[in-house]
């Protein structure tokens, strides 16, 4: 916790798209990839115009491109799925350098590879230009129920706590000489867990206490309320606007 | 497992995300009776727990490892409600954070592997927990067999999903026999890392396992050498929930399901019979005995008009589900009602 309390994925500075509200920027992320969900995949332009938009957004947030392509390879996984769907997919096929492959699956694969990379390119835009405390309470504000934003933070705020005392006990047993090779140091392993998962609860207990006796009865106090004016909203829903016209152009056209 | 963008089509992700969203609004009341007001932090920290688990990687063999989903971990360890919020928020966190999983498919996301996984892997547990003998080695086996089924579970939830709404045109048998087949192999994991670790806490500290309150031995005091039984401490009255604003909110969406969503969803045919029209099962089957019945095929007789027909008819099925329902548990409820003398009646 010594770097601040930022986590790593965001990245500080003072860009319009930062000094937007958190819950306008949310709203805004998720139209986007509904828009871009419900487009046909056949508009291939379509696609391609996203992609400049969401380029447009990074420009703006001044989010270097190097830093968004790095992020993009969370989606590694997903491509080597959709590199398999052609192969397996039914419909007439094609022969591309002497392999036998689904028309279907490559348009397939086409659609899960443009939409999911969108999707992840802006979660990513999202999470850069947001801090972690303003994401939760834009939850809040678009009125998701407050325990569950209370669980989502308390997930966030204790995470690095859970994790660090994960590593030191793995280096509290590699210290002692043990390495896991195989099957037969689950059991090591699956200790290991339930002793985190009783650290854990404990830990939750301790801070449920020092919450009721500074005064908490089942609510946060909420001490900065984010408000957004109508040009802020503007603003933010310039770009799942901009991707509905695409959108209706490639429906139509 | 994280299913991304566009690979689930836009109205069966809103279908599934409704799904969610009303599990999550039960779980929420829900877990405020298995935690009371400690729910904030303690699932909070549950949720950071299963986070952290999740990296926690095990060694399988030559190089590869495997690390725990936590479903049902988390709902043998903290209960079912609390398991959903859990796995829920961190799913919800995986998406908007780290990207990992679309931000539309949080819907099916959560129902299949927050949902799904939780409630098959507890009703399992709670099922084979009846059956087997009261000991602590029951709880290890009834967490192994749980978690074993739980992840297949989810493998088929997702498959049933995607034969709703799947964007490519992958035949269901394949995706099924991919899905199940990877799964069961990755459950036999889960199920021996879940037991494992249950099996640690249990030896360790039983009071904080959910799935294992039967367990807790009545305290007894010896006094002057014989063994007396010490006075049960008073267990604190269970909170009435309000069981109408439930019930209301389980028939609006249901109705709403039946007759609106429903139109979505009919456009294609369900997984089971894709897979019997593929295989050509379906050639063999007879015409249903209801066939000729005014609500035959989910439609109404005498309406033309597709959309409008397939929604009057889910009305007209919850409606009648609804009440046959309600007259077998009215029924019951007498019953037992009867068989209660004045004197027993205070369990």
């Amino acid at each position: 916790m010594g770097a601040g309390h930022t986590h790593r994925l965001y990245r500080h500075g003072h860009s319009p798209v930062h000094g937007l509200p958190p819950h306008t920027k949310l709203a805004a992320a998720f139209l986007f990839v509904v828009v871009v969900v419900s487009t046909p995949r056949e508009a291939m332009w379509a696609f391609a115009l996203y992609a400049v938009l969401l380029a447009g957004v990074a420009y703006h947030a001044r989010v270097p491109a190097g830093f968004l392509l790095r992020r993009l390879l969370i989606e590694v996984p997903f491509v080597a799925f959709a590199v398999l769907l052609p192969f397996v997919a039914e419909g007439e096929r094609v022969d591309v350098l002497g392999l036998s492959l689904s028309m279907n699956g490559l348009w397939g694969a086409w659609n899960v590879l443009a939409k999911g990379t969108l999707g992840v390119a802006a979660s990513v835009l999202l999470a850069a230009t947001t801090e972690l405390r303003e994401l939760l309470l834009g939850l809040q504000r678009l009125k998701l129920p407050p325990l569950l934003v209370q669980i989502a933070s308390f997930m966030i705020r204790y995470g690095d706590v859970i994790a660090d005392e994960m590593r030191r006990m793995r280096i509290a047993r590699e210290s002692r000489g043990f390495e896991a090779k195989g099957v037969r140091h689950w059991g090591v392993l699956a200790k290991s867990a339930g002793a985190l998962f009783i650290r854990s609860y404990e830990r939750g207990e301790r801070v449920h206490l020092a919450m009721v006796s500074r005064g908490y009865a089942g609510a946060m106090p909420v001490i900065d309320e984010v408000t957004a004016s109508g040009a802020q909203w503007r603003h933010a829903l310039t770009l799942p606007c901009a991707a509905l016209v695409v959108c209706l152009l490639g429906w139509f056209l | 497992m994280h299913v991304p963008d566009g690979f689930i089509d836009a109205p069966t992700s809103a279908v599934t995300g409704v799904v969610a969203a009303g599990a999550l609004a039960v779980s929420l009341r829900g877990a405020r009776r298995e935690l009371d007001e400690r729910t904030a932090p303690l699932a909070g920290l549950v949720a950071a727990f299963i986070f952290a688990v999740q990296m926690l990687n095990f060694p399988v063999a030559a190089g590869t490892s495997g690390h725990l989903l936590g479903g049902a971990l988390a709902a043998i360890l903290v209960g079912p409600f609390t398991a959903v919020l859990c796995v829920s928020v961190v799913l919800l966190m995986q998406g908007v954070l780290f990207a990992d999983g679309g931000l539309t498919a949080l819907g099916v996301n959560i129902t299949d592997m927050a949902i799904v996984t939780t409630v098959v892997s507890y009703a399992v547990f709670r099922g084979l927990l009846a059956v087997l003998p009261r000991k602590r080695r029951s709880v290890t086996v009834a967490s192994f067999v749980a978690a074993l089924v739980s992840v297949p579970a989810a493998a088929v939830a997702f498959t049933l999903i995607y034969a709703v709404g799947g964007t490519t045109d992958v035949s269901i048998g394949k995706v099924a026999t991919a899905m199940i087949g990877v799964h069961v192999l990755i459950g036999i994991g889960e199920a021996v890392i879940t037991a494992l670790t249950v099996g640690a806490v249990v030896a360790v500290r039983p009071d904080l396992v959910h799935g294992a309150r039967g367990l807790r031995q009545r305290l007894r005091l010896r006094v002057n050498g014989t063994l007396v039984d010490a006075p049960a401490p008073t267990a604190p009255v269970a909170a009435r929930t309000s069981r109408r604003t439930l019930w209301v909110t389980g028939l609006v969406t249901s109705l709403v399901l039946a007759g609106f969503v429903s139109f979505y969803a009919s456009a294609n045919p369900d997984g089971l019979e894709k897979v019997a029209h593929d295989k050509g099962i379906d050639k063999k089957e007879g015409k249903h005995a209801a066939s000729g019945s005014p609500l035959a095929d989910y439609g109404v007789k005498d309406i033309s008009d597709a959309r409008l027909s397939g929604g009057l008819a889910g009305v007209i099925g919850v409606g009648v589900t609804v009440v046959a329902g309600s007259a077998v548990f009215w029924a019951l409820r007498r019953r037992r009602g009867d068989d209660v003398s004045p004197v027993n009646t205070g369990v």
